[in-house]
């Protein structure tokens, strides 16, 4: 199961833990089982469907740059991140 | 519109003649009518030395210079640094010492360190620095543009080489 | 996690990498040939020209151009509506992160106009001096609204909004009601409040920076034609090409194959002229289009101060805590930043940036930063080199030589104690990867400048480090060879200040020919693949990745070619040092030149492809030291001595190294000590010139000594590593600290003007 690093602005929804276990092939469907788990998780970080402005994810310290149809390993680590492209 | 006025003068040796309205600068006339765009705009109001050209051998800010005004005068501008011999010891100097980066600054500082060298053979860092004061450069921090003038002091008693590229 | 495979270059041995050839484009650029943005002239070409808003913030009531239309001389005119088709976009950002009605009504204003310079119409003219006088005759009405230039202001509860609907994006729970917010975002690492309580040292400031420029010299400057085909032609100053492109097709509708953007010699950009929001030309195709002629459209200089994009000023509060030893342990931070007359577009990434790399050269196990995005009555922001950084590091690195002095350490040996190493964990949980942090540290130690003691009165010694992350991204090159041997060479990035040649110089490693053998060119958006902008220090490492594999591509198809001449297979050809050989029945070679000689007859042309978007890049980190002397009376700071020591991977071409430091630097002195923007009370800028923003000349800096310390950067084959940003970085925050050492006080806001130090310092 990837390991997802809850955002700290997020953890209202998962009773404080920083850190959450779901199943999934690519980062959409580890968000699908995370909003069974905590509802609302999911509507935090998407806008019409895509990753919120301003929101990337991380999957093993890589930008995903598929977004959310990142592959996903059985042992990843996704994070959210604020966006950080070029200067 | 105002009447144009006819404005006869020697631009880098050459004995020019254009029309020009009263109310065109020197630096608009010289990119504008006669197309020599190597001197720049950067400031429009004489505070950044883009525009720096020798004005009868004296550093002008051309922005501030009416093109009537030179009618009967001399300018040299950063196209008549060069000639047949080759780049101007100053403009080698600079490529030796990559004193420029977006190259923007460059005419009018190669023109205001003319201006310097034509008068004071070997002048002092300081002496460099606060002449080249009215020329603003944002990309080099002015250290290799400083230290390409002194190193342009020595060359310019040499023959002017070949241009290498 | 897997570590970054420590940087084993291919080559240790050089022949061109390293070494200081002459710039392909110099001789064009200091004989005044080179073509920069304004250096364009077509037949029937016109010049545009803006009608800007004299208010900080008003609505729009009417505005009426019939009497600038009939003005002799005049050919177009046009306002928002002419971009009808933007009406209906709503507030919802695209793909690229960048909302496209903020974009629209930044070029030319809807219903409200949002900073003193908004652009609301456009006029084109037979001439700059007509467009002047017929953009004096477009009439105006606005009602005036009450302007607020200050982020604490713009977030009290009763500020104006400049949005009516825009509310906090953010991670937490929703809001309804709207403010000047425009987003949120919060790292948290461990547990900061518990651990402050127990740490032996607390250190706590606010701070402020101000909005400052970028500064180029040149104006932002374009001629666009618009023919009656829908065919649209573009010359522009701009980082970007394929950006630019990419924007005005979404702005005009067009297809992008209709676009050819023709990128001109730049004429400086730091980050001022990505193409992102793009200001002229797609106002000037507007025109060119109701014209049918060409339009040249350029900005005056209060013109790029007034309404181009500067970079954000700050209001911070940092808090760090230590144990006796000085290991830090916690730290704390509120960061707002100014996002200027609309929220910021994710690209520029600016509170990411800051929030991941403020304490990036620290190991800390606890800490929280909130970082703000917060809209004002000023131009939007972007990048100044490395965005939100400068502005971040200037709270951290005053207090970590606070602490430094209050535990009676030496301020490099502070930092020593708390180095980070590969493997270090960063407060938003990523890792370091290869970097060269304590090399840094030691190289500057060691320095002449440090070992050398500063007497006199009034005077102390500053120092102060920085990291910046760099960037890959996407980047294309091709290579033809000649029949003589020679190449040609062109690439998509844009040349800032020598790229084309380090790029060369990449290649012409591989190829083992010498750099002034290769042509090297930027390409249009017609003539080269996707490339993406120059910036983010990513080129000498992205496209000279690119250039290298366009090179092996060449070598591959040549090694062919020498096959098909020598009748062996493809496999008993070996490339070595510039030389073809076979060993197969004897040793055969023949020089680069001498297969290029027999292309024609082997097949026709060959042309190698490099199409990259490389990834693990490395990071960079910088020290500076500066000595400074504080007149005691008038409060002015001269310095005294400069010394930039960076990481640099491998540097390509030294001499151009050097330059990105020195420039860098130079550009962080100017936001320590001189440059600020200033309002008045109406929200009206009072200082749009370079008379009074004042950037540094040479009178006010030394020569800048510079240090480079080469610790090989991953997944770049010579170990390059993106340098351009880094050294603006801890300019400031090490003149402040120089300041302390000169004359016992903090100056805890920027630009550190005399008026400002001797206001520390309570003379006045």
């Amino acid at each position: 199961m990837a390991l997802v690093w809850v955002p700290s602005m997020m953890r209202d929804l998962t009773r404080g833990q920083d850190r959450v276990h779901a199943p999934g092939e690519t980062v959409a469907e580890v968000l699908d089982a995370l909003e069974k788990t905590y509802p609302g998780f999911k509507d935090r970080l998407l806008v019409q469907g895509q990753l919120a402005p301003g929101i990337m994810a991380t999957v093993d310290g890589k930008r995903a740059l598929r977004g959310l149809q990142q592959q996903v390993a059985e042992e990843s680590e996704i994070r959210f991140l604020p966006t950080m492209a070029g200067g | 519109m105002a009447a144009k006025t006819r404005v006869c003068v020697k631009i880098n040796g050459e004995q020019l003649e254009f029309l020009c309205e009263p109310r065109q600068s020197l630096l608009e006339c010289l990119r504008d009518i006669l197309g020599l765009t190597g001197s720049k705009e950067g400031c429009n109001d004489g505070n950044c030395g883009a525009c720096s050209v020798l004005l009868n051998e004296r550093v002008v800010n051309s922005c501030l210079v009416l093109g009537v005004e030179v009618d009967g005068q001399e300018v040299t501008t950063v196209e008549g640094l060069a000639d047949w011999r080759g780049l101007h010891p100053l403009q080698q100097a600079f490529l030796d010492h990559a004193a420029l980066q977006c190259g923007y600054c460059t005419p009018g500082i190669l023109i205001a360190s003319k201006a310097l060298l034509d008068r004071e053979p070997n002048p002092s860092e300081d002496r460099i620095r606060t002449w080249l004061a009215g020329n603003l450069c944002r990309c080099t921090g002015y250290d290799k543009i400083i230290r390409a003038v002194q190193d342009a002091v020595g060359r310019i008693a040499q023959p002017r080489e070949e241009v290498k590229r | 996690m897997s570590k970054d495979k420590r940087s084993t270059p291919e080559v240790t041995d050089y022949e061109v990498v390293g070494t200081r050839p002459q710039r392909h484009d110099a001789p064009d650029k200091v004989t005044g040939r080179a073509l920069f943005g304004a250096d364009t002239n077509l037949t029937g070409m016109l010049c545009g020209k803006m009608v800007r808003s004299p208010h900080a913030h008003a609505r729009i009531r009417s505005i009426h151009t019939a009497r600038a239309a009939s003005y002799p001389g005049v050919y177009a005119v046009v306002t928002a509506q002419d971009f009808w088709w933007a009406k209906d976009r709503g507030t919802n950002p695209d793909e690229s992160g960048e909302t496209i009605k903020y974009l629209h009504e930044n070029m030319l204003a809807q219903e409200k106009v949002l900073y003193v310079g908004h652009p609301v119409a456009a006029v084109a003219a037979n001439s700059p001096h007509i467009a002047e006088e017929a953009a004096k005759l477009i009439e105006v009405q606005y009602e005036v609204l009450p302007a607020v230039t200050d982020v604490r202001e713009a977030m009290k509860p009763d500020a104006p909004l400049l949005h009516e609907h825009l509310v906090t994006q953010s991670l937490s729970k929703p809001v309804q009601k709207p403010s000047n917010i425009g987003s949120h975002f919060q790292n948290l690492k461990g547990n900061p409040t518990q651990s402050f309580s127990q740490a032996d040292l607390v250190v706590e400031r606010e701070f402020t920076t101000s909005t400052v420029h970028q500064g180029y010299i040149e104006p932002h400057a374009c001629t666009v034609w618009w023919t009656v085909d829908g065919d649209l032609k573009v010359w522009t100053s701009t980082q970007g090409a394929f950006g630019m492109r990419d924007q005005l097709a979404k702005l005009l509708s067009l297809p992008m194959s209709n676009i050819h953007v023709i990128p001109l010699e730049v004429g400086g950009a730091f980050g001022g002229k990505l193409p992102i929001y793009i200001f002229l030309e797609a106002v000037a195709a507007l025109l060119s289009r109701k014209a049918s002629r060409p339009v040249k459209m350029t900005m005056t200089r209060a013109e790029v101060f007034l309404a181009t994009n500067p970079t954000s000023g700050a209001y911070m509060k940092v808090k760090m805590g230590a144990t006796r030893e000085g290991r830090i342990t916690a730290v704390q931070a509120e960061l707002y930043f100014e996002a200027g007359a609309y929220p910021s577009a994710d690209v520029i990434g600016y509170l990411g940036f800051a929030t991941a790399y403020m304490f990036a050269p620290y190991e800390i196990p606890h800490g929280q930063i909130d970082a703000y995005d917060v809209v004002v009555n000023k131009p939007r922001t972007a990048a100044y080199r490395a965005p939100g950084v400068p502005q971040a590091n200037f709270p951290v690195e005053q207090l970590i030589d606070e602490m430094a002095v209050r535990l009676a350490m030496d301020p490099i040996e502070f930092r020593l104690q708390n180095v980070v190493r590969e493997g270090s964990e960063l407060l938003n949980g990523t890792t370091h990867g290869n970097i060269g942090a304590e090399e840094v540290l030691r190289a500057a130690q060691s320095s002449n400048h440090y070992r050398t003691p500063l007497a006199g009165p009034n005077r102390g010694r500053g120092v102060a480090q920085g990291y910046w992350g760099n960037w890959g991204a996407r980047s294309s090159c091709t290579i033809s060879v000649n029949g003589d041997g020679t190449a040609n060479l062109v690439t998509g990035s844009v040349d800032l200040s020598g790229t084309r040649t380090t790029i060369a110089m990449q290649a012409a490693e591989v190829l083992g020919i010498s750099p002034d053998r290769i042509q090297s060119n930027v390409g249009d958006t017609d003539s080269i693949g996707y490339t993406e902008m120059s910036g983010g220090s990513r080129t000498t490492f992205a496209t000279g990745i690119a250039a290298i594999t366009a090179a092996r591509d060449v070598i591959a198809q040549m090694r062919g070619r020498a096959a098909l001449l020598w009748g062996v297979e493809v496999q008993d050809v070996t490339f070595e040092r510039g030389i073809f050989v076979t060993r197969r029945s004897g040793e055969k070679q023949m020089f680069f030149a001498e297969v290029a000689g027999k292309i024609a007859e082997t097949g026709g042309a060959v042309t190698g492809t490099g199409n990259v978007d490389p990834q693990g890049w490395g990071g960079a980190f910088g020290m500076h030291i500066v000595d400074v002397q504080v007149d005691p009376e008038t409060g002015k700071v001269d310095i005294l001595r400069y010394t930039a020591v960076q990481d640099v991977g491998k540097a390509i071409h030294p001499s151009f190294v050097e330059g990105q430091i020195q420039g860098g630097a130079v550009q962080g002195i100017g936001w320590g000590l001189y440059e600020g923007y200033q309002y008045d009370t109406r929200g009206d800028m009072l200082n749009p010139g370079f008379l009074d923003y004042k950037i540094p000349t040479a009178t006010d800096v030394p020569m800048i000594e510079t240090i480079l310390v080469e610790v090989p950067g991953p997944n770049h084959p010579f170990g390059v590593r993106g340098v351009g940003e880094v050294p603006i970085i801890p300019p400031p925050a090490a003149l402040a600290n120089a300041i302390y050492r000169a004359t016992g006080v903090r100056v805890a806001d920027l630009p550190m003007t005399p008026v400002q130090v001797l206001e520390a310092m309570g003379v006045i």
